[in-house]
């Protein structure tokens, strides 16, 4: 092979390797990715049930109910509109009444959230950022 | 006082990075030879205060003197001495000082080891990472003063956040710093090339080490958060495709990307420009790395307080760096000469296999990283990428380059014999075979993915031993004649093993421990028994327990094999730190062949059982094994005498060279 001809292959391969990663991308985008919504954008636009979502909300007081086992059910505001959330398994150790959570997971048809990742903060100064900035958009933030 | 003079000291460190910048490039330009010396001098007086400044907020941190903010908010009077120190970096101003302590230390060591360097280049070099240094001091001084007092010092400080009080963390800062910061020498030494428009035989041969040595530490630095993460935060979880994991994980990609075209350039005095570009992706995902860490764009464990005013600054230093590498890229890059021919199945062809699919793979982790990032910026829309996107992504990538591992050291430079290498491997392959068969028959069931993956394991592994073993000579040679070649290899050799064949054990562990891992998450009374992998796991009951600095509630479990005889005891608990009122869950983890039994608390039932989250990994501990095992192979690399950064012939032959030419 010539010079060019070998500097081609390698380009040439590389240009392939590249679009293989491209189109890969592309599909997981399109796949793999996951909205995050807030209590009101749920109620008010309602999405089909099964589609992987991220909710996020304060868990309104009181709501935090334990039911068999590890089953536990609360529910997400944003202090306008609240979704119902059930999750099985183990929250996290900043799991609070009044606290920014996180939980992802889908609608089910009778239009409750079942989550199968709660995350809540990972210190006591810190508010998942996406709960914090939808909370200062309804203008019901109270943090500095 | 001592506080007040650190400060100075780091305000003198600025001063003087910035001499190092005009007296590095004036002495390049040839103007006057005292100026080499001076340039030296400066570099090692930078180091020198910026040491002061880091050693003046160590004493405070380590006499708790709680007048300092820094101090306050992130130490405490009854925290262990160990955690007193790691909280001078456990928080963002001591962690930005770590940076900069870092960054004037490998020049320090460029002035110190660099007595045969060529007096233009290494003034070059020394002027570029004194504009990195000047760039970070004057971002620490200007938003992220570690020094600063309060009006009234409080009698107690806030304690350093609990989850960063453990052994992992406290040297993993340490460890990722001079990692991503060790790029900056190969960043440094790029620059300089595209400067004077030439690269010689010293450049490569001091690219190669430092790279190296980076490369090692970065390692073991994500190793080490790896397994922190996993064991500390209870989710039993040892990646989480996290925007900060990927940000350490990129410059890791590129730099193996860079170590491996280095070879090439080193040997055979190919890929020149290639290796340069990668020198600069390298250090500019080390500055990604520390924007998105230290922004606070992202919220995570690692983002201790987010000022906007800081994102910008970093954003600006990382603009201005990558801008400007690349434009001088691009201006000089033409006239680098191009050399050394080579057919693309070779050794050299090989390497540039393996950077394809690296720099590709880190491609996709950084779309992955900036997308959500990019989106909400851009329309406000807020998404997660999470695992499922680098799975499918990053995942396929790396199947064709663990394949083509065990091929790469068995070809020859210039010109290599696939079929030879393939005839070769024979044996390799048909382990890697009987293992993915074994896979099958033993788990009926398990997916036929899991046995490529397995299989894929065991064939890089087995590649490694068949191109140590092939170089002695076994099975060629009497085995006593091949042991004595065996032991007379170049250390660089047994690199390139300890570094594949860790690749193959961490590939190992990855695989196992996502196909045949189980989690249980299930309610617990005292008494009550389960069944975990073959072992019998009874849980004793919760006590409460006092520590230095909190207040826990301690679950015991019995953990007995199938026929009852006592195996081990694991000790989970949920942790209340006193002076932050933050919970911790502390996992149970008990270790046998390579596999761990892992068990982590939940919370109290109304009807007074506990949930208990209970995983079985199996040869988890391999993915951090591996990773020693690379850093092995990165030590015995750097200790062979022919890459000896010092090393007196070679030196003095090069000197020779240099004055001749």
């Amino acid at each position: 092979m010539t010079r060019k001809q070998k500097r081609l292959a390698v380009i040439g391969s590389g240009l392939a390797i590249l679009a293989a990663a491209a189109g890969l991308v592309l599909f997981a985008l399109r796949q793999e990715i996951v909205f995050f919504r807030t209590p009101s954008d749920l109620v008010d636009q309602p999405i089909a049930a099964g589609t992987r979502l991220r909710l996020g909300g304060l868990v309104e007081k009181g709501s935090v109910v334990r039911g068999q086992g590890t089953d536990v059910t609360f529910v997400v505001t944003d202090t306008i509109k609240t979704v119902k959330v059930s999750y099985t398994g183990i929250l996290p150790d900043l799991f609070r009444e009044e606290q920014g959570v996180v939980a992802e997971g889908a609608m089910t048809p009778g239009g409750s959230f079942v989550a199968d990742t709660v995350l809540a903060k990972h210190d006591e100064n810190y508010m998942p950022k996406e709960v914090a900035d939808s909370l200062k958009e309804k203008g019901v933030w109270q943090g500095k | 006082m001592t506080v007040e003079f650190g400060h100075f000291a780091l305000v003198l460190a600025l001063a003087l990075s910035i001499v190092q910048v005009a007296t590095g490039f004036v002495a390049a330009r040839g103007a006057d030879q005292r100026l080499f010396q001076v340039t030296g001098n400066v570099t090692l007086a930078t180091f020198a205060a910026v040491t002061i400044s880091f050693g003046a907020l160590m004493n405070a941190h380590l006499g708790s003197d709680f007048s300092v903010i820094n101090v306050f908010e992130n130490s405490h009077t009854k925290i262990p001495m160990l955690f007193k120190i790691s909280g001078v970096w456990g928080n963002h101003e001591g962690s930005m000082l770590l940076w900069a302590f870092i960054l004037t230390l490998f020049s320090a060591f460029v002035v110190m080891f660099g007595a045969n360097l060529p007096a233009r280049l290494k003034s070059n070099v020394l002027a570029v990472q004194g504009m990195i240094a000047s760039a970070f001091l004057l971002f620490i001084l200007a938003t992220s003063n570690p020094f600063a007092r309060l009006p009234d010092a409080p009698m107690e400080g806030r304690d350093l956040n609990p989850v960063l009080q453990d052994f992992g963390l406290a040297i993993h800062p340490p460890l990722l710093y001079l990692g991503y910061v060790g790029f900056s020498v190969a960043f440094s030494f790029a620059m300089a090339a595209l400067i004077d428009g030439r690269i010689d035989a010293a450049w490569a041969r001091w690219v190669r080490p430092w790279t190296l040595a980076a490369w090692m530490f970065l390692t073991a630095g994500i190793a080490m958060g790896s397994y922190w993460a996993y064991y500390e935060l209870g989710w039993g979880g040892w990646w989480f495709w996290d925007p900060v994991e990927n940000a350490s994980f990129m410059p890791w990609l590129t730099g193996t990307a860079l170590l491996h075209s280095a070879v090439v350039m080193e040997k055979r005095g190919a890929l020149k420009i290639w290796t340069v570009m990668l020198a600069i992706i390298t250090f500019s995902f080390s500055l990604l790395g520390t924007f998105l860490v230290r922004s606070g764009v992202l919220t995570s464990v690692h983002s201790f307080a987010s000022d906007p005013s800081r994102g910008l600054f970093i954003l600006v230093i990382l603009c201005l760096f990558v801008g400007g590498a690349f434009t001088l890229f691009a201006l000089r890059a033409g006239q680098i000469e191009t050399g050394g021919l080579f057919h693309p199945i070779s050794r050299e062809g090989a390497l540039v296999y393996n950077n394809l699919f690296l720099t590709t793979s880190a491609a996709t982790v950084l779309i992955g990283t900036l997308y959500p990032l990019l989106l909400e910026a851009l329309t406000g829309q807020k998404i997660s990428v999470g695992a499922p996107f680098f799975n499918l992504t990053f995942g396929p990538l790396m199947i064709p380059l663990l394949m083509a591992i065990p091929f790469g050291p068995l070809l020859a430079w210039k010109r290599g014999d696939l079929y030879a290498a393939g005839q070769r491997l024979m044996w390799a392959f048909g382990l890697a075979l009987i293992a993915a068969l074994a896979m099958i028959y033993v788990s009926t069931g398990a997916p036929v993915l899991a046995a490529i993956g397995i299989g894929l394991a065991v064939w890089v592994i087995a590649g490694s031993f068949v191109d140590l073993l092939g170089k002695a000579g076994f099975g060629k040679n009497a085995f006593s004649v091949a042991f004595a070649r065996l032991a007379g290899l170049p250390r660089s050799v047994f690199g390139t093993f300890f570094g594949h064949f860790g690749m193959g054990i961490t590939a190992m562990g990855i695989i196992a421990v996502t196909v045949f891992g189980t989690e249980t998450v299930l309610t617990m009374k005292p008494g009550d028994k389960v069944d975990v992998a073959g072992y019998q796991l009874a849980f004793d009951g919760l006590k409460p327990f006092t520590g230095p600095n909190f207040t826990e509630e301690r679950g015991t479990f019995q953990l007995a094999d199938k026929d009852g005889h006592p195996v081990s005891t694991l000790v989970s608990s949920k942790r209340q730190y006193v002076a932050r009122g933050m919970p911790t869950t502390e996992a149970g983890i008990d270790t046998h062949w390579m596999s761990q039994v892992y068990v982590s608390l939940g919370d109290k039932s109304n009807d007074g059982s506990t949930v208990v989250r209970i995983w079985w990994k199996p040869l988890v501990t391999l993915i951090w094994f591996g990773a020693v095992f690379m850093v092995v192979g990165a030590i015995t690399s750097l200790t062979d005498r022919r890459l000896r950064v010092g090393a007196p012939k070679a030196a003095r032959r090069q000197s020779s060279e240099l004055a001749s030419a």
